[in-house]
């Protein structure tokens, strides 16, 4: 080989270097993504049976008026129950049974009045207001793996392997409103995450 | 983890000191890396990582630590302190938060307090944050204009919880009879020597309302020099005015529980405006710019007056108006005595924790990601 050749060695040489690392690199980001996702939608999952669970508590305590409280226990029960492809409706339908059951600013004016029904609702609150936080945050991991599964360095070596690809979670998780207002101001949290 | 320099005093430092001893005092164990020399008193849940170096970035010079001795005490600091969560305050610095964000692994938070990044600067460095900061399990912005420029500039989503204030601090503070009058006072609390701050279009309208009102009176508290400021401020604004200086937090608390009216006439570069919420805990009624993040501040000027930013005729008007009617006072500080609980450290950290309980749920603690660290011997080579 001439004299000249060297730097054109040299110079692919370091290309295919950077490709290397450029490779490895983004695999170990779309690893750690991907592991993102299943934890964020595990949360999620964890989150969306805390609400079923503590929904048919509620509906189960004979606090409600039968009409309301069968309405609740039955949407709580298609939550838990609802197979993968149905689940994002029947979650939804939760959400709707909770705001028909407290549409009455009087239903949660009355359980706040004793000690175990205060409890019940803030635990309510509480788990709607985290299904809220854990779909948005499972859906921003998904948001940001699609981002970085169209690249083209992804696509072209196969870095996502089979790993399906992400899907969001789409289901309406707004808060009955008013549940909103007695969350104003709460007690101090006795969970201990730091 | 704070990316500012813990010595020298500013927002996203106090509100890390503040969260720091919510949660202390709720039985969580917080322990807080912020820039600091060794011999600087701290508290006891500070580590120091050593002294920062004010650099320009962003469009203003921010105190903060890089390079390699950095690095390696976060890297530390993660490895010693098995922490559950990590939560990182402005992850987009050049400074211990995207240090953070690169060396840790696990349930990561991030707050960011900015509104003002600009796109260009952003468009350079985007790059080298999003591996950094899809890291993060949730993302919270302080407020909507906050949430605003990171949905632009770095995409996604983020949750909005606010800055917290000790309202309970501020509400029992005692008056100070030296700072009350019977002709009106105003209070006015931010840097002198910062025209973004807005004391310059203040005094400027103080000339009309001292023809108008004898006797009012402007207490002035903050950093900067006086008699800069003064220069071309007619006597009788002068006599006025007074400078209280840096005032500490109880003697801030009493100056806004003193006055009538605190007015905040800010031109620009705010993104919250927790100044505004410590005034209406403190029972002052506000008047404000009407700034975006003011705006938002004061419920779209329900909970406080608004006039049209930089308009020293308005302004005047409305100071006038303000302190000839105490039924229009009263109105606005008993709806900001409602309102001003939202932002209460009690509400904020009870939404925090949701954040973090979410994102720990999630995700496993905190750790090293060890990946980093052949990549980076690896990296050295080829480039």
């Amino acid at each position: 080989m001439s004299m000249g050749g060297w730097p054109a060695v040299l110079a692919v040489g370091a290309l295919v270097l950077s490709l290397l690392w450029y490779l490895s690199f983004s695999a170990a980001r779309l690893d750690r993504l991907h592991a993102r996702v299943e934890g964020a939608r595990s949360a999620l999952d964890a989150q969306l049976v805390r609400r079923a669970s503590v929904s048919l508590q509620l509906a189960t305590s004979g606090q409600l008026d039968p009409a309301t409280a069968l309405l609740l226990a039955d949407a709580a029960h298609e939550a838990r129950e609802s197979v993968p492809a149905d689940r994002e409706m029947a979650e939804s339908e939760l959400t709707r049974a909770l705001q028909a059951a407290f549409a009455d600013p009087q239903v949660a004016a009355d359980l706040a009045s004793d000690p175990l029904g205060r409890e019940q609702l803030h635990e309510l609150t509480a788990s709607c207001q985290r299904v809220q936080l854990a779909r948005r945050f499972a859906n921003d991991a998904v948001r940001g793996t699609r981002v970085v599964r169209r690249k083209w360095i992804v696509r072209s070596f196969r870095l996502a392997g089979h790993a399906e690809w992400p899907q969001t979670f789409e289901m309406d998780d707004t808060l009955p409103n008013t549940l909103v207002t007695s969350q104003a101001r709460p007690g101090p949290s006795t969970d201990s995450v730091t | 983890m704070c990316p500012y320099s813990w010595d020298v005093p500013g927002g996203v430092q106090f509100h890390v000191r503040d969260l720091a001893e919510v949660l202390l005092s709720r039985g969580h164990e917080v322990s807080v890396l912020a820039p600091a020399d060794d011999d600087t008193p701290l508290p006891a849940y500070v580590v120091p990582a050593g002294r920062a170096v004010p650099v320009r970035y962003n469009g203003s010079v921010a105190r903060v630590n890089f390079g390699p001795l950095s690095a390696a005490r976060v890297r530390r600091w993660l490895r010693e302190g098995e922490f559950d969560l990590l939560h990182v305050h402005e992850p987009a610095t050049p400074s211990l938060s995207v240090l953070a964000c690169w060396a840790a692994s696990g349930a990561m938070v991030g707050t960011f307090h900015t509104s003002n990044l600009r796109s260009r600067a952003m468009l350079a460095a985007y790059p080298i944050l999003e591996p950094a900061l899809e890291k993060l399990g949730a993302r919270i912005a302080v407020s909507e204009d906050a949430r605003r420029t990171l949905v632009q500039h770095v995409g996604g989503d983020a949750v909005l919880i606010p800055n917290g204030v000790f309202v309970d601090r501020f509400a029992r503070a005692e008056p100070n009879p030296q700072w009350q009058g019977s002709g009106g006072t105003i209070g006015f609390i931010g840097r002198l020597d910062e025209p973004r701050k807005g004391l310059p279009t203040l005094l400027a309208a103080m000339e009309a309302v001292v023809a108008a009102r004898p006797g009012v009176r402007l207490l002035v508290a903050g950093r900067g020099d006086v008699d800069d400021v003064l220069e071309d401020v007619p006597p009788a604004v002068r006599e006025a005015v007074t400078f209280l200086g840096v005032v500490d937090e109880p003697d801030k608390a009493r100056l806004l529980r003193s006055v009538d009216l605190y007015v905040a006439p800010n031109l620009g570069g705010e993104s919250f405006g927790i100044v505004l919420v410590e005034a209406m805990a403190g029972g002052a009624a506000v008047l404000a710019s009407d700034l975006e993040a003011f705006k938002q501040v004061l419920d779209d000027g329900r909970v406080g007056s608004l006039f049209p930013t930089g308009d020293v005729d308005r302004l005047a008007a409305g100071i006038c108006r303000l302190l000839d009617d105490p039924a229009e006072r009263a109105a606005l500080t008993t709806a900001a005595g409602d309102w001003v609980w939202r932002f209460d450290w009690d509400t904020v950290a009870s939404d925090l924790l949701a954040v973090y309980e979410t994102v720990a749920a999630g995700s496993g603690a905190v750790g090293e990601d060890v990946t980093r660290s052949w990549r980076d011997r690896l990296r050295r080579s080829p480039d």
